[in-house]
């Protein structure tokens, strides 16, 4: 199912003010509902290395795996849905190439990447992610962040020792917790939503969201919401005119119309009974 | 690293450099910082430090423990915090924050190892420190100026300002020197539209946000953003693309000048400065 006439897609990327490298990659496929981000970390180029590989590794494999299996279907054994289980899947494949890479290349050594990947499908919208990249979802004019970072700040946010106010103080900022390509194995955070027409659904590396209030970004995207390119842009923009001190990337996606999976009447039949 | 500097009556007695996972002042000789004096409990406060930040908690002590003159229970310590004991006074100066540092020594990213949190989050949160996974191999070439990277960008002096109060604010006032501390309103301050034809004739609109639109929805729309470097319009929607001074605008933000004429949906408009 083509899912181009019902999402539209506008992503931007940028070194920023500060660093001369964009160790952020972005990846968007509008015909498979597919938006991946991931922003690299590792010494010299290792970091562009690790999050390129994210990217291409998940946006392939995901294309082929798409290709073979319409995405409604749910497993009956694990009762989560093909588009959770393919996202695992390919997660652990990138996960285990960048590994891979850092272990056989002495250059590459330690690199690794955050990564939010997204996959719209039979109205809804399952993502997963590692680190501190982002999905926020914009419906009506409230920005709601659905996604949780995997980091120092935020454990410490949870635990009750800081304040989010506080929190915009600290001075561990930079600190993952979680991170794809650093071990054998890595656990990606799954979650579900309901996607409806109107709906703006960001994804960022931290360059955005450290360097822009939530209040602009929610602006931003409410306002410009009729040009999705333009949008992309004045949030990359706005990140640069303060400060612009990390790798600024962002993906975001507009539900233009309903995008319900088109079954037959047997797989209906089928999910009835199950 | 962090540090107290401890003194009294202005007389810097001794620099503490915050090493340990926790770090605890009071009057007996076990504190790792003994202030003999009676004002001061036997366990009076604790400093537990986690990476780059440190907080600061009271033991329960008889005098309590006070930050820049304000009574505190815990406390989240920011550079150049003076916590009071007593006659004597603890500062604490972190460096890692210290402004004009260049952001690539300290704002990488780097990775946590899991089980490394596992302590850092729990009760006894040693050793987290020295787990951490510095992921950068090498210290990445320092840039030297911001005009190599980006030599495409427009930097003016009108960087340094910026222009209104509905602007973003930075999340990290302390980390790296930002064009938005200070919050000066420049020489061009702020600048508003005034309609000229059409039924809403004469009426003005002042910008005060980063971005405001005008036109119709559906029909055409642009955009005025304010940046450090001024206000520019953009083309939002719309098959029609607004014309300044006659002239009709491509796709890329258009810099607007005071006393500029703008002419969308239908309807002219004057950009000017307001005095």
């Amino acid at each position: 199912m083509d899912l181009s006439q019902a999402l539209e897609i506008a992503s931007c990327t940028d070194p920023g003010m500060v660093r001369s490298h964009n160790e952020d990659s972005v990846a968007a496929d509008a015909a498979n509902g597919l938006v991946v981000l991931a922003d690299g970390m590792g010494g010299y180029n290792a970091g562009e290395v690790a999050s390129g590989m994210a990217t291409a590794v998940i946006t392939t494999e995901l294309q082929r795996a798409l290709d073979e299996r319409p995405l409604y279907y749910v497993d009956p054994t694990s009762r989560a849905s093909l588009a959770q289980r393919l996202l695992i899947e390919q997660i652990a494949k990138a996960n285990s190439s960048i590994y891979q890479a850092a272990q056989s290349e002495a250059q590459y050594a330690g690199m690794g990447t955050t990564l939010v990947a997204a996959i719209f499908y039979d109205n809804r919208v399952t993502v997963a992610h590692i680190g501190d990249s982002r999905l926020y979802r914009l419906r009506g004019d409230r920005l709601e962040q659905l996604t949780k970072d995997h980091s120092l700040l935020q454990e410490q946010i949870d635990s009750g020792m800081l304040t989010v106010e506080q929190a915009k103080f600290s001075q561990n900022k930079n600190l993952v917790t979680r991170a794809l390509g650093i071990e054998v194995y890595v656990e990606p955070e799954i979650s579900e939503f309901e996607a409806i027409p109107g709906d703006i659904y960001l994804l960022c590396s931290d360059g955005l969201n450290d360097m822009v209030s939530d209040e602009d970004i929610a602006m931003t995207l409410h306002t410009l919401s009729m040009n999705l390119r333009l949008a992309a842009q004045q949030l990359v923009q706005l990140a640069n005119d303060n400060g612009g001190r990390d790798n600024i990337s962002v993906i975001l996606v507009k539900v233009v119309r309903d995008y319900a999976a088109m079954r037959t009447w047997r797989d209906r039949i089928f999910g009835w009974m199950k | 690293m962090a540090k107290l500097i401890l003194s009294m009556d202005g007389l810097v007695l001794k620099e503490i450099a915050l090493t340990k996972e926790r770090t605890t002042i009071g009057r007996k000789p076990h504190n790792d910082i003994q202030i003999d004096n009676l004002a001061v409990s036997g366990e009076h406060a604790v400093i537990v430090t986690i990476l780059n930040d440190s907080f600061l908690e009271d033991l329960g002590s008889t005098n309590g423990t006070s930050v820049n003159g304000q009574t505190i229970k815990k406390h989240f310590l920011q550079t150049n915090d003076v916590i009071e004991l007593g006659k004597y006074k603890l500062k604490y100066v972190n460096e890692t924050a210290a402004p004009g540092k260049a952001p690539e020594e300290f704002e990488r990213t780097m990775v946590l190892r899991p089980n490394a949190m596992m302590s850092q989050v729990s009760s006894s949160p040693s050793a987290a420190t020295s787990e951490l996974v510095n992921t950068a191999i090498a210290p990445p070439p320092v840039i030297p100026s911001i005009t190599s990277s980006q030599p495409l960008r427009p930097m003016s002096e009108s960087q340094a300002l910026r222009l209104s109060t509905s602007q973003p604010v930075a999340p990290t006032p302390n980390t790296a020197p930002s064009p938005i501390s200070g919050s000066v309103v420049g020489r061009d301050g702020a600048a508003a539209i005034q309609v000229l034809s059409g039924t809403l004739a004469g009426r003005e609109l002042v910008l005060t946000k980063a971005l405001t639109t005008l036109g119709a929805t559906g029909k055409q729309v642009a955009v005025i953003t304010q940046r450090p470097q001024g206000y520019f319009i953009t083309h939002v929607e719309g098959d029609k693309f607004p014309v300044i001074n006659g002239h009709v605008i491509d796709v890329q933000a258009h810099p607007l000048r005071d006393h500029d004429i703008i002419e969308l949906a239908g309807v002219k408009m004057e950009f000017f400065f307001k005095g």
